[in-house]
């Protein structure tokens, strides 16, 4: 807190009503969770927009990198078999 | 009587929601952050509306035919009926968010109380504006704890903050003799009361905080008298110059 340079980067959650997830809708800097999570209902939720909202450090999130899509993405890319595309739906099933 | 008695105890409540968001709105394009920008303009804009619904309570109870906008624009310096704390300069961000927690507290205390009036519109705007409220004390404390616990430099600053401005705070609460009438009536809970309450809570904080309780002889009161410190006329000039230099424009 001595430097505000010092402010952590965090990634910004919000859920926009019961039964759905939260969704990333944007990062902002604070020098704590809580202060983090008070920017984040200010700037992200001012408009009615959540009813939840969680907030994490970017620097704990780990991903996957680009320069690895081919290797991590593509090998999914031929097996249809993985999807369940190959099944009769009796009628008057709905919602599938 | 009592009509224009509980009129200019709206008009008291009002104005003083109506300065502070005045004094909030300052901040907008200023603040140290971008994200304290956005919470201080909301915090200024939740007690902009509670303005709002007591102004045109006021007029409703004086019953001539004043709006809000009329009450907030058209009239000067010694007719504002705002606790002198309201209109105190910004300061800087310290300073603010002292003032912020020490009005905090008042709401929080004040709204609860007034959720209890026989006054159904009033009763509801208090019920309503206590969950403002709450939000605005988490803001405000979780500021102070920072602020006050952090750097020296920060401790020193919240600490001149609070020196400014504990002489501004012993109108808090009070009730003048004709608005005593008021609680008789039913129409307001007696608030008075409350101070000692307010005083428990600030004191226990400001341990916690750290920080020393302000000594001083020379309190200053005015409010209800429409007697206010020299910052209020700059204020009011910001405030109501567009009104005045084109009455009655829209946009």
């Amino acid at each position: 807190m001595d430097n505000k340079n010092n402010w952590s980067l965090f990634e910004v959650f919000v859920r926009s009503k019961q039964g759905l997830s939260h969704r990333h809708v944007g990062s902002l800097r604070a020098p704590d969770a809580e202060i983090a999570l008070q920017n984040a209902r200010d700037v992200y939720t001012r408009r009615n927009e959540g009813i939840s909202i969680w907030v994490v450090k970017s620097e704990w999130i780990t991903s996957s990198q680009p320069n690895e899509k081919n290797e991590f993405f593509d090998p999914a890319l031929d097996k249809v078999y993985r999807h369940p595309t190959f099944y009769h739906i009796p009628d008057g099933i709905e919602h599938m | 009587m009592s009509h224009s008695v509980f009129s200019q105890f709206l008009l008291h409540l009002g104005d003083s929601q109506l300065i502070l968001s005045h004094r909030l709105a300052e901040w907008c394009g200023h603040a140290p952050e971008l994200e304290l920008d956005i919470a201080l303009a909301n915090i200024g804009l939740d007690l902009l509306g509670q303005a709002r619904t007591l102004l045109s309570l006021a007029g409703e109870e004086e019953g001539l035919g004043r709006d809000e906008d009329q009450l907030a624009f058209f009239r000067n310096e010694r007719e504002y009926r705002n606790l002198l704390l309201c209109e105190q300069p910004n300061g800087d961000f310290a300073q603010t968010m002292v003032r912020q927690w020490l009005m905090d507290h008042y709401h929080h205390l004040l709204f609860a109380a007034l959720s209890h009036s026989q006054h159904k519109a009033l009763a509801a705007f208090a019920l309503k504006s206590l969950r403002e409220v709450k939000y605005h004390l988490r803001f405000s404390t979780a500021w102070m704890e920072r602020l006050s616990l952090g750097t020296s430099e920060a401790h020193a600053k919240t600490q001149l903050g609070l020196n400014e401005l504990w002489r501004f705070s012993k109108e808090l609460f009070v009730l003048t003799t004709e608005e005593q009438g008021l609680v008789t009536e039913g129409l307001i809970p007696n608030i008075e009361p409350l101070k000692a309450q307010w005083l428990d809570v600030v004191t226990v904080e400001l341990q916690r905080f750290e920080l020393s309780l302000p000594e001083t002889g020379a309190y200053r009161s005015g409010a209800k008298q429409g007697l206010h410190t020299e910052h209020l006329g700059f204020v009011l000039a910001e405030l109501q110059y567009m009104q005045r230099t084109y009455p009655n424009m829209s946009w």
